[in-house]
């Protein structure tokens, strides 16, 4: 853990080298990716269903490995972390929560802290810091559990939860997808606020234009596995590539996606 | 005399059977759960061995008691007459619902809640222990629960390869033609069986409701 932070003192959080990862099919889901994730930033990886975001994510924690390629996380290959520490060390947020329903909101918040064997009181304070950092009155949510929240409350105790270790990268799998557009706004906004405070290294995975052009430091475009190009969110409208058409074309239409203007 | 009265008059017997018949069952159910539970465990991702494995457990399960008891008569080590052969064919039969539950519990576990698990850097043994097995919980009791009522039944069986339980009397009055003698096994029986399913049904709510 705290050499993930040490390793992250300078040059890129992340990087994909010549990337690819394929089913046992041999069907690429990623194809030659070359991208990095600079320290403090927030990349959002934009693509449609299937374009290969959340195997891109899965493959920073490890939960796949490529098939071809490379990727450095703090400038050390991959495969020289031990995947649990490193794991440990980049929070996790997904579209349902993904919160244990059989446990406390206070038990889901502290359980990265608890697997790394914290003290009980730094725990405790832990958590409390972290609910009121998402905006939950920590003496109101800490007994309550995951089946008694609404929708934006399960996603707050999610980003609670990683970042409750303080990891150094965090990543994010349509995290506000499924809520109401009032609600996703709201987070969207505050989210906003606390990854310019927080500093932290995220990767940030959507479908929605106007939240990839709300959030991000810089925009990856993934069409079927292949990166189609980085953007910075003020270019991104602007680029000629076909690909952008069509989703500058859904954010006239509104498209469906409401986001943040 | 009808079954109560013989029941009553011979109350230190049906006693020492109704023991019988519970340790029978206690350790056929602890015997099917030892390896029930780790089976089931490690077949949960692995389908194709999964199939052949509780269609074997099914096929088991669809010989009549009282032939696999004589099946494992001849058998040696495991066989003879007695209450460990007995024990090794009720076990048999109990194995079905313990693996097929915990299979169907471990499985319906929410893969976004055991990928959020394996994300936020569990082990999978952590995994395992802190999320799956608890969330099967409910669905693995209830296996349990019809697996102890079923070899509650099968075990009035038990008694004709000699291993003794409330069996001992169905099968002696249907000898004598007398009807009091079969209920004063087969009465105490059904209330072991009822006793079973409301204890472990209302454990299985507690655990829930958790």
């Amino acid at each position: 853990m705290s050499s993930l932070s040490d390793g992250l003192q300078d040059g890129y959080a992340l990087e994909f080298r010549a990337t690819t990862y394929r089913l046992p099919s041999g069907a690429p889901l990623i194809s030659g990716l070359n991208l990095y994730v600079a320290r403090g930033e927030t990349l959002v990886l934009l693509g449609r269903s299937g374009s290969g975001k959340t195997t891109t994510l899965k493959l920073i924690n490890r939960l796949l490995e490529p098939t071809e390629g490379e990727i450095l996380v703090a400038g050390r290959p991959i495969e020289s972390w031990d995947p649990i520490q490193l794991r440990r060390g980049i929070g996790y947020v997904i579209q349902d929560a993904g919160l244990f329903p059989h446990w406390t909101v206070e038990r889901n918040v502290g359980l990265v802290p608890r697997l790394e064997g914290w003290p009980e009181e730094r725990i405790q304070a832990r958590v409390r810091e972290m609910l009121s950092l998402v905006g939950l009155p920590p003496e109101e949510f800490v007994k309550r559990r995951p089946s008694g929240l609404s929708g934006g409350q399960k996603q707050r105790v999610g980003v609670a939860r990683a970042l409750a270790a303080d990891p150094p990268i965090l990543l994010m799998d349509e995290p506000f997808a499924a809520l109401d557009p009032i609600t996703r706004a709201d987070l969207q906004k505050e989210f906003r606020a606390l990854a310019l405070r927080l500093r932290k290294s995220i990767v940030f995975v959507t479908h929605d234009v106007r939240e990839a052009l709300f959030l991000a430091t810089r925009i990856a475009l993934l069409d079927q596995g292949r990166l189609v190009g980085v953007y910075a969110p003020a270019e991104f409208l602007k680029a000629s590539e076909p690909e952008i058409h069509a989703f500058a074309a859904s954010l006239e239409s509104g498209g469906g996606h409401e986001g943040v203007q | 005399m009808n079954w109560y009265e013989f029941l009553l008059r011979n109350r230190s017997e049906v006693f020492e059977r109704s023991i019988e018949h519970i340790w029978l069952v206690g350790a056929s159910m602890a015997i099917s759960l030892c390896i029930g539970l780790p089976l089931g465990v490690a077949l949960v991702r692995r389908s194709k061995l999964q199939r052949w494995v509780i269609g074997a457990a099914n096929v088991v399960q669809t010989i009549p008691s009282l032939a696999l008891f004589g099946f494992l008569i001849p058998v040696p080590w495991i066989g003879g007459v007695g209450a460990s052969t007995a024990i090794v064919a009720l076990s048999l039969y109990a194995l079905l619902p313990i693996l097929q539950n915990t299979v169907t519990g471990i499985a319906q576990v929410d893969p976004a809640v055991t990928e959020s698990a394996r994300g936020m850097g569990m082990t999978p043994r952590q995994v395992l222990w802190q999320v799956q097995l608890p969330l099967a919980a409910p669905v693995l009791l209830a296996g349990v629960r019809v697996a102890t009522v079923l070899c509650i039944g099968v075990t009035t069986i038990a008694a004709a390869i000699g291993a003794g339980g409330l069996g001992v009397f169905i099968f002696r009055g249907v000898a004598m033609v007398n009807n009091q003698v079969i209920l004063a096994g087969a009465i105490p029986a059904a209330c072991l069986a009822i006793a079973a399913d409301l204890g472990l049904g209302f454990f299985q709510r507690s655990i829930a409701r958790r």
